[in-house]
Parts: C-alpha cells; sequence; structure tokens
C-alpha cells in the first residue's frame, strides 16, 4: 500500500508538471491565430462553469448528489447579485451549507 | 496512508482536484495496481492545464526553460484572475497569486492531517462549497467577454450530463470544447 502512495505521488507530480509546462513550451512567445485567440477568451467561461457544477452536485462515485451545497450555492448566487466581496460569498455559501445539513 | 504522503503531494504536485481524485481511486483500490488507475484519473482532471497554457503562453517573453518554469504556476483560480479582456494574460500576476495560495495550500494541508482526526465530518462546515462558490465568484466577471454567457451555460449542463460518466475528468474537458463555439464569426 505505502509503495503504491508514493508511486502514485511521484507519477502525478511528473504527469502534472509535463501538462503545465507543454503548452507555454509549444506555443510560447508567438501570437495566437485570432480565431483560437477567440476560443481562449471563452475558456475561462466553459471551465469555471464546469468546475462550479461537478463541485455542486457531484457525489461518491460519481453519482449526481443534490444536497445541501445547492442551498449554499444559491445564497452564493444572492450575494453575488448583491455585489458582495469573494470573501463573503464563499462565507455565505459555506454558512448556508452547514445550517442547511445540521437542519436536515 | 501515513500523514507524509498527502503533504508531500501538496508540495510537488499542488492541483487540488487531482490529488482529491488520485487519492480518491487509491482509496477504492487499495490493492496492489492502483496507481497507473491514481495517476491516470489525476492527470485526466489536470489536461485542462494543456489549453491554458496555451493561452497564457503569447504572453510569456521568456526563453524555453523559463516558459516551462511559468507553466507551472498555472492554477484554476489565479489562470482566472490573471485573465483580461483583450485576452491575454497577466503572467506576473498570475506568478504572484500562485506564489501566494501554494504556501496556503501546503500549510492548510498539514493543517488537515491532524485536523481531519479531530473534525469528523468537515462538510458539517459547509467546506464542501467553498470551492465551487469561489470559482462561481470568478465565473461572473468572465461573463461580460462577448459569447460567454451561451458557453458558460452549455459548459455547465453538459458537466451536469456527464458527472455520472468515467473517467473523472470527461466532463470538465466536454465542457471546456463549447470555448470552440469561438471558432465561429
Amino acid at each position: 500500500m505505502s509503495a503504491t502512495v508514493w508511486i502514485t505521488v511521484g507519477g502525478l507530480a511528473v504527469t502534472t508538471a509535463l501538462i503545465k509546462a507543454v503548452g507555454p513550451l509549444i506555443f510560447g512567445g508567438r501570437e495566437l491565430h485570432p480565431v483560437l485567440q477567440r476560443v481562449i477568451l471563452l475558456l475561462p467561461a466553459a471551465l469555471l462553469a464546469a468546475l462550479v457544477v461537478t463541485e455542486t452536485v457531484s457525489g461518491h462515485a460519481r453519482t449526481v448528489t443534490i444536497d445541501a451545497r445547492v442551498a449554499g450555492m444559491a445564497a452564493a448566487c444572492i450575494a453575488l447579485i448583491a455585489r458582495a466581496q469573494l470573501l463573503v460569498v464563499v462565507l455565505a455559501a459555506a454558512i448556508t451549507t452547514a445550517v442547511v445539513r445540521a437542519v436536515g | 496512508m501515513g500523514p507524509i504522503a498527502p503533504i508531500v503531494m501538496s508540495v510537488i504536485v499542488f492541483a487540488g482536484s487531482a490529488q482529491f481524485a488520485a487519492l480518491a481511486v487509491l482509496a477504492v483500490l487499495a490493492a496492489g495496481g492502483g496507481a497507473l488507475a491514481a495517476i491516470i484519473a489525476g492527470s485526466l482532471l489536470n489536461l485542462r492545464f494543456v489549453p491554458m497554457g496555451i493561452a497564457i503562453a503569447p504572453s510569456l517573453v521568456h526563453r524555453h526553460v523559463g516558459r516551462a518554469a511559468r507553466g507551472q504556476t498555472l492554477v484554476d483560480a489565479s489562470w482566472a484572475l490573471a485573465s483580461r479582456e483583450d485576452g491575454r494574460f497577466d503572467v506576473d500576476f498570475l506568478l504572484g497569486a500562485t506564489l501566494i495560495q501554494y504556501p496556503a495550500w501546503v500549510g492548510g494541508t498539514v493543517l488537515g492531517v491532524p485536523g481531519g482526526a479531530i473534525i469528523k465530518d468537515p462538510n458539517a462546515l459547509g467546506l464542501d462549497v467553498v470551492f465551487p462558490a469561489f470559482f462561481l465568484g470568478l465565473l461572473v466577471p468572465e461573463l461580460r467577454k462577448p459569447g460567454a454567457k451561451l458557453v458558460a451555460l452549455l459548459g455547465g449542463a453538459v458537466a451536469l450530463l456527464l458527472t455520472p460518466v468515467p473517467p473523472a475528468g470527461l466532463p470538465i474537458i466536454a465542457a471546456s470544447l463549447y470555448a470552440l463555439t469561438g471558432l465561429r464569426r
């Protein structure tokens, strides 16, 4: 078990470093084609939306689980509409989730 | 697993979702042969750093080794915050934002190892919504870019649909493909 853990840690360190280096190495210092630039401009929206959704609903073993997190994220939305600071948004989400879990 | 492995992992991997994914696979496959599956699961989640790296590439003025090193500063939050309206990236801001997060991430892991024994269920404190709420806060300013609202909507929808589909990381990669709508026009 112990060896498996260390092989995983080492292997993941290597693949992560390579994956993070490949874009800057191949495309570095050159201007991207304007078409590719438009794609890149939209990439944060796509990635962040996917991260928000998967981290809100994913349960154990890849099941979609609707629980108190959804209430917390609703609180985050309200805080964002009220133009709250990011820290306030995160706190509102965590506190709401905790309260709904405690009550429910 | 001892207390040291998660800390070393945070020091040398420094990619949160990939670390969780790899550990989740290890927890299921405690028997031999689990290492490769765990590395693949973590790496798939990290594949999003390839387009993120291409995105910052034109903003890097360094030589090869320097560029590869700057690539290591890629973290979701830093990257999103460093993106500018014109599609270029403030790479020094990216470096600074990551340098602040790195000790926090490693320090948090160090605290978390004994903390896990004290706090039986961290989810009771709502800690599991910290990251999605934070990412939601980063998403809002991105929606001002032309076409971004539709991309976020479609990306979120496909991520939801694909959440039950293996392998881990597929929903994120599939959602990022919606950025390809930028090819039109």
